[in-house]
């Protein structure tokens, strides 16, 4: 939540993204406080993606008053990349690099200097106890394992915010745990966890959650206040009621 | 089981040094529900393309309907249905030409077999000419789900359709396989979600190639074995770390907006875990005994594995 100790470094205003006559995101308003953890929910096609594309600045706006880190999403794209990390699921590390040379590569696009990186690198590496592999493959490398390094690379650039898609999926019970205190951590540092995921029990650890329906938000708040106000006891059935009926409308 | 749908004994696959399936034995009952549930790595995909005969076996055999997978792969393919991982149906191709395509190379039409995907196909029906690439993601799988059912398959296998599909389709979806039970397929499914493990009728647990546990959900949790706690409190990132320093405990870990506790000590009680967390500072203190579920169950299998 905003606080004057925590100030906005998110600022999202009347945020309006078509594609021809389709409408991505209609009219979305919201702010992300400094070292909050903000969960980004909604049904597949809701509209996250290119809401995530806009703030990383990837993708331009059709209209709407965008910051992130202070930066504007319009014309300066270049110092937003800068302050930003980002890893999904899906894309986060070179499979046929090793470790050592996954947070070299990074570090590089970030224009550290080789002392930074290998200090950085030890650092990280031994807190995750996994410096016994940094010359390994990242396809010798077990899933879970990975997504741990992928978010420590994100972040080898010491950013102000950091995107997590879908960080866990298909991460085994334990690691998914384990991963969700490595969140847990770099908030408590002060950096900025926008996440999105499709496990609700994941949703009860955001500090505040946001459901997308059809391009709009649909609801903004602690899961404990979204749970009261839809009177049900999980994030789960919150979601579930707030999606079912566009759901159902759209096939 | 006296003639199962499903027959797997010994069943080893391995790539390279790589032991993707150890040796696994199972046998699935016609009509059955049967889930495989484990994180990516403990062998689902391995399992599930070895049944559908692309996979030839190390070791140990596999039988569907009555078929060996190497010397009857022929027959097995005509009468099973196989959805992959991953969206596998020609994304240039309409939603209805898929349909066509996949009936065609069964020797049937969509016009004779209607009745059998109508339920699931109605859905997407209003899109029927939409290139199936550009189908939102609950759609693509309402599609996927219609091919493998085309030629009315007597097995069907789903091989995680619900990974990455959000909670409100995958809810629908699994009312979908409820539906095909009942009509007396076999369904056999895997899914990374351990919440739906409890709408299967039997499970297979999965880690690492290795099965942790074969049976029905309400087993598997009431073979728990420990009294679990579901703890909140104030401060719930101090709740844990705390937790996990009491003498007596046997496991601490998050779950949803609470922790979920257990005790080396048996004669814990709610109120003595509560007298304890007050006296080290906690405030609004709430502690309930609660039924595990199968992620409880999962995790303290894992635990055991891990440890032994």
């Amino acid at each position: 939540m905003i606080t004057k100790q925590r100030p906005p470094v998110i600022q999202v205003q009347n945020l309006v993204k078509r594609f021809g006559n389709f409408i991505a995101n209609d009219n979305l308003n919201f702010d992300v406080a400094q070292g909050e953890i903000f969960g980004f929910l909604g049904a597949n096609g809701a509209g996250k993606t290119t809401a995530i594309k806009i703030l990383c600045g990837l993708m331009t706006p059709t209209s709407g008053q965008i910051s992130v880190a202070g930066f504007d999403v319009y014309r300066q794209t270049d110092q937003i990349k800068k302050q930003i990390g980002y890893m999904s699921q899906k894309f986060s590390m070179y499979e046929d690099l090793t470790v050592k040379e996954n947070f070299q590569f990074y570090g590089g696009i970030y224009g550290l200097s080789n002392i930074v990186i290998r200090e950085r690198t030890a650092e990280m590496l031994d807190k995750l106890q996994m410096s016994g592999i940094k010359n390994k493959t990242l396809n010798e490398i077990p899933l879970g394992w990975k997504q741990k390094l992928a978010f420590s690379v994100a972040m080898i650039h010491r950013p102000l915010i950091v995107f997590l898609d879908e960080p866990t999926g298909g991460v085994d019970p334990i690691t998914r745990r384990q991963f969700w205190e490595m969140i847990y951590e770099a908030a408590n540092n002060g950096i900025t966890v926008f996440v999105t995921t499709h496990y609700m029990d994941e949703a009860e650890y955001c500090e505040r959650v946001s459901i997308m329906v059809d391009g709009r938000i649909e609801a903004l708040d602690t899961p404990k206040n979204l749970r009261e106000q839809q009177g049900v006891s999980s994030m789960n059935e919150v979601f579930i009621k707030l999606a079912r009926k566009q759901n159902l409308n759209n096939g | 089981m006296i003639n199962p749908h499903i027959h797997i004994e010994g069943l080893t696959k391995s790539y390279g040094n790589e032991k993707a399936l150890k040796a696994l034995s199972v046998d699935i009952a016609k009509g059955e529900l049967f889930g495989f549930i484990g994180p990516d790595g403990a062998g689902k995909t391995t399992l599930f393309r070895l049944l559908a005969t692309l996979l030839l076996p190390d070791s140990g055999s596999a039988e569907v309907l009555g078929y060996d997978t190497v010397s009857g792969y022929k027959e097995i393919r005509k009468q099973i249905g196989y959805m992959p991982g991953k969206f596998s149906l020609y994304q240039d191709l309409s939603v209805e030409e898929n349909l066509n395509f996949f009936a065609g190379i069964h020797g049937t039409t969509l016009q004779e077999n209607y009745h059998l995907v109508q339920d699931i196909y109605q859905h997407i029906e209003p899109f029927k000419n939409r290139r199936a690439g550009k189908l939102s993601g609950g759609m693509k799988q309402k599609l996927a789900l219609s091919c493998a059912l085309i030629h009315q398959p007597k097995v069907l296998l789903l091989d995680e359709p619900t990974t990455g599909v959000d909670a409100v389709s995958r809810q629908e979806f699994w009312e979908m396989l409820k539906n095909l039970k009942e009509k007396g397929i076999t369904v056999v499914v895997s899914t990374p979600y351990m919440d739906e493990a409890a709408l299967c009728d039997r499970v297979a647990l999965m880690q690492k190639g290795s099965v942790l546990k074969i049976n029905t959900p309400q087993q598997i949790t009431a073979e728990f074995g420990h009294a679990l706690f579901s703890i909140r409190s104030d401060t719930m990132f101090k709740l844990l770390g705390d937790l996990l320093q009491l003498e007596n405990t046997h496991a601490a870990f998050r779950f949803g907006d609470t922790i979920h506790f257990t005790s080396h000590n048996k004669e814990e009680t709610s109120q003595s875990i509560a007298n304890n967390l007050i006296a080290q500072g906690h405030h609004n203190v709430v502690v309930e005994p609660v039924l595990p579920t199968i992620e409880d169950c999962f995790i303290l299998l894992m635990k055991m594995e891990n440890n032994a």
